[in-house]
């Protein structure tokens, strides 16, 4: 029996008075691939945030592999092992690839704290550094500040981000948005080589991609839980065809 | 009871010059989100060009509006030629504004020398009048009901005119106002001609009052601050309200604690910042 | 090697003042080192963390008061004076990073300026304690192993020392791993915390740091001017340290030192031909913002290699 990696129960959140999330309650095992799917405003990037620690929760609890997280700094979640990308890239443009990398590794690490050690220096770091970026495929541009990389490659330094710190559970929103058709397929492929002890969440539009990726499926409408099942228990679901098809 | 009613009286005369300098200081940050740091020297070189135009033989009230008048010219240029210049760009902005402040400051110790020089109070305002048995210096009594009545013709321009309705727009939601064709960047110059001919009507008016000296632009900053944060941005109740309470505070900490009078001053800007940081941006009361 | 030689002669130019003759041109020397270390203090906050503070006058002035004080008045040697005041406005800045830290932006800059105005309000109107408008006075210049400072060129040395001191904790602690975390936290600090790091953390102990040097540099001054007033804490001297950060280049480890030299000559050298330094100040301040808004040293580079500035993160 797998540990439940992280569970949700009763979770909400208002925004001065309009509801966001509302009572979600959902529970995903260790190692499982699963996907949150809605129409746009269904709350779907609010529940992330909550989860992350980003936005504080009105009422409910989160629980990560068991510990109650749900009054927890955000960084400190990061700790416990939970890394997330967003939907809108937010990275360190001034600096280089790798150092956006570096930024990631020192978040865990006690160096962190350290005002002398050089950063020069620490070539465990770059060196670490340049594997994650070797891994999604863009050792290449390490020394090539963010801003002047295409929009594609920043999602895929986003991915190599989360990925160096080797996470319990990750945290994908949109992983897809915005790519081009050739570029889908390198970050699919990237996906295919997540480690299958890392528990994945996504949130994505991209159907095709999803529905191949996901094992779980649970389906957000107005902030509430409408669906969860499998992919073809939720395909044949008439409220998710009226939630997606309908007026 | 006598100290109590002096007090009060010298109390309200300094909200009032205070209301003149933070309601200016108000609506400039509260549209154009910059803390104008030359506002004080907007003040102080108000007087000294009063002070000027009074010695040059000129009635009382012409010194007033020649003080506004000038500071106006002077921050529409400012505002037209060097804050426009750095549109969108806050920080430079405010960092401007400081160099504005340094170069008026100097210039006007160069012009007008380094002694204090209190304004001469018109004749038609000079002496006292006995009310409730304690003789009242018509002067500061002058100077409240001028705040007020400033503060009465500020209120129906921006609640009863085009203009007034505009700048409430900016205050509150800059995209909205934008994207509802209101021409900004001409927002702006007017709006911080209008603060800078208040703060240089306020030094005037407060040149019998606290004399000008190079370092008042440098006092009265922080005092606009102050009321700035107490009575939030961009609200004319609150830079009204807040300048009074401020004016009081000093007035009597002057009187009964003097050593701590300014430290006093400065508590309540401490505990608001630190228990309520959002303050500063709260919008007009509705 | 070209480097290091370029570095080899910058050091010795640093030296020469220490043998000339000319004790008004060491002097100055003395002063734009003391003003740099001041600026490099501020520089750790504005340039480098990215949190304007109009206060920062409070730690020189107050480690220059407690200084000046525990000598004339409570008869401790320069050693333990100086240990005092700088380890009492490094405890007062700890305190008040707590309340500054409440807010950011606009709301910092007012609390540091409020907090700069109360310390000013206490030196001006305490006269039993501050000595009022008078200050403090009479006291000697100290002698740190028995070395006696109250000659230019020596005063200078020991300006030097502590300033190379400065120069070298600065020149490490933002090239540090804990250096990229404040330079993270200064461009995206939601990000930085979703990462891992606790943002508020980082800034308060760059907040205590950038205190603690500022106090440094306050003992320096008390030092060298054998003098304390409360003109040394008032708004305009927050001001213009803040220029001079701005003015070098905010978080560039020489813009502080060229800001410093900057505003010092300024003072000094310019008003024995313009009556109005200060003036002079404003406008060059102006124009740096208008056409040079990242400062002289970041400017200057940029205008002789006609390039972007260089990017952090490069090659190992």
């Amino acid at each position: 029996m797998s540990a439940v990696a992280l569970e949700l129960h009763g979770l909400s959140k208002s925004f001065g008075g309009v509801p966001a999330v509302r009572d979600v309650t959902l529970a995903i095992v260790e190692g499982e691939r699963r996907l949150l799917l809605g129409p746009n405003g269904a709350g779907k990037s609010t529940l992330f945030n909550l989860v992350t620690g980003d936005l504080p929760s009105d009422s409910g609890t989160i629980r990560l592999f068991g510990h109650d997280v749900s009054r927890l700094r955000a960084d400190r979640r990061v700790h416990l092992g939970l890394s997330r990308t967003y939907q809108v890239i937010t990275l360190f443009p001034k600096d280089t690839l790798a150092h956006n990398i570096v930024l990631a590794l020192l978040g865990l690490s006690r160096s962190r704290f350290d005002p002398f050690s050089i950063l020069g220096r620490r070539g465990d770091l770059w060196e670490r550094a340049r594997l994650a970026l070797d891994r999604v495929g863009l050792s290449s541009l390490a020394d090539r500040p963010v801003a002047q990389t295409s929009y594609g490659e920043q999602r895929r330094l986003e991915l190599a981000m989360a990925l160096a710190q080797e996470p319990r559970v990750l945290l994908l929103d949109e992983p897809l948005a915005g790519l081009s058709r050739e570029e889908r397929r390198d970050v699919q492929d990237l996906l295919a080589t997540i480690p299958r002890e890392v528990t994945v969440v996504m949130i994505e539009h991209d159907l095709d991609v999803a529905l191949s990726f996901a094992e779980k499926i649970t389906v957000l409408h107005y902030g509430q839980v409408i669906v969860e099942g499998t992919r073809a228990e939720v395909v044949a679901d008439p409220r998710v065809q009226e939630v997606y098809l309908g007026a | 009871m006598r100290f109590f009613l002096i007090q009060s009286l010298n109390g309200l005369a300094l909200g009032g010059l205070l209301f003149l300098l933070s309601s200016g200081f108000s609506l400039i940050f509260g549209l154009m989100r910059v803390a104008n740091l030359a506002h004080g020297a907007f003040f102080m070189l108000g007087a000294y060009v009063g002070l000027s135009a009074l010695r040059a033989g000129l009635g009382f009230v012409p010194a007033v509006l020649l003080g506004g008048l000038a500071i106006a010219v002077l921050g529409g240029l400012a505002e037209r030629f060097l804050l426009r210049r750095l549109a969108g760009k806050t920080l430079p902005q405010v960092l401007i504004t400081l160099g504005i402040a340094f170069i008026i400051g100097d210039a006007s110790l160069l012009i007008w020398s380094g002694d204090p020089m209190p304004l001469p109070i018109p004749q038609a305002l000079s002496g006292a009048v006995p009310l409730f048995g304690v003789f009242f210096p018509k002067y500061r009594l002058a100077v409240v009901a001028i705040s007020v009545v400033v503060a009465a013709v500020l209120w129906l321009l921006l609640e009863r005119t085009r203009i007034g309705a505009m700048i409430r727009a900016g205050v509150d939601d800059m995209e909205m106002a934008r994207g509802l064709g209101i021409a900004v960047p001409r927002l702006f110059t007017i709006v911080f001609c209008i603060g800078a001919a208040l703060a240089g009507m306020g030094g005037v008016l407060g040149g019998p009052i606290l004399s000008v000296y190079p370092g008042l632009d440098m006092d009265m900053l922080p005092l606009a601050l102050i009321v700035l944060i107490l009575g939030g941005a961009g609200n004319l109740l609150g830079a009204f309200a807040g300048s009074y309470f401020i004016g009081f505070l000093y007035t009597f900490g002057q009187a009964l604690l003097p050593d701590l009078a300014y430290v006093i001053l400065f508590l309540p800007m401490v505990a608001a910042l630190a228990l309520r940081p959002q303050g500063l941006f709260r919008l007009r009361a509705a | 090697m070209k480097r290091l030689a370029v570095r080899a002669a910058i050091a010795v130019l640093f030296l020469v003042p220490a043998f000339l003759p000319f004790d008004y041109y060491v002097n100055i020397a003395s002063q734009i080192l003391i003003a740099a270390v001041f600026a490099s203090s501020l520089n750790l906050l504005v340039g480098y963390g990215g949190l304007i503070s109009l206060g920062h006058a409070g730690y020189l002035g107050t480690s220059a008061y407690v200084a000046a004080w525990l000598v004339t008045r409570g008869g401790l040697s320069h050693l333990w004076a100086s240990l005092g005041a700088v380890g009492l406005t490094t405890v007062m800045a700890a305190v008040f990073g707590v309340l500054s830290l409440r807010a950011t932006g606009l709301g910092f800059v007012m609390i540091t300026l409020a907090l700069g105005q109360i310390l000013w309000g206490v030196a001006y109107r305490w006269v039993s304690l501050t000595g009022g408008d008078n200050g403090l006075s009479g006291f000697s210049r100290p002698h740190p192993f028995g070395l006696e400072l109250s000659s230019a060129n020596a005063f200078y040395l020991f300006a030097l020392a502590v300033f190379a001191l400065a120069f070298l904790f600065v020149s490490i602690f933002v090239r540090s791993t804990f250096g990229a975390g404040l330079q993270g936290a200064r461009d995206q600090p939601r990000r930085l915390q979703a990462l891992g790091w606790d943002v508020w953390s980082i800034r308060f102990v760059t907040f205590v740091i950038a205190g603690f040097w500022g106090a440094v540099a306050g003992v320096l001054y008390a030092d060298y001017n054998q003098f304390v007033s409360p003109h040394v804490l008032a708004l305009t001297n927050s001001a213009e340290v803040l220029l001079m950060v701005i003015a070098g280049g905010a978080g560039t480890l020489l813009g502080p030192i060229v800001g410093a030299a900057v505003v010092v000559l300024l003072k000094n050298v310019v008003s024995a031909y313009v009556t109005r330094w200060v003036l002079l100040l404003g406008l060059v301040f102006v124009v740096i913002v208008l056409y040079m808004p990242e400062g002289l040293v970041p400017g200057i580079e940029r205008l002789r290699f006609r390039r972007r500035p260089l990017h952090r993160g490069a090659r190992a």
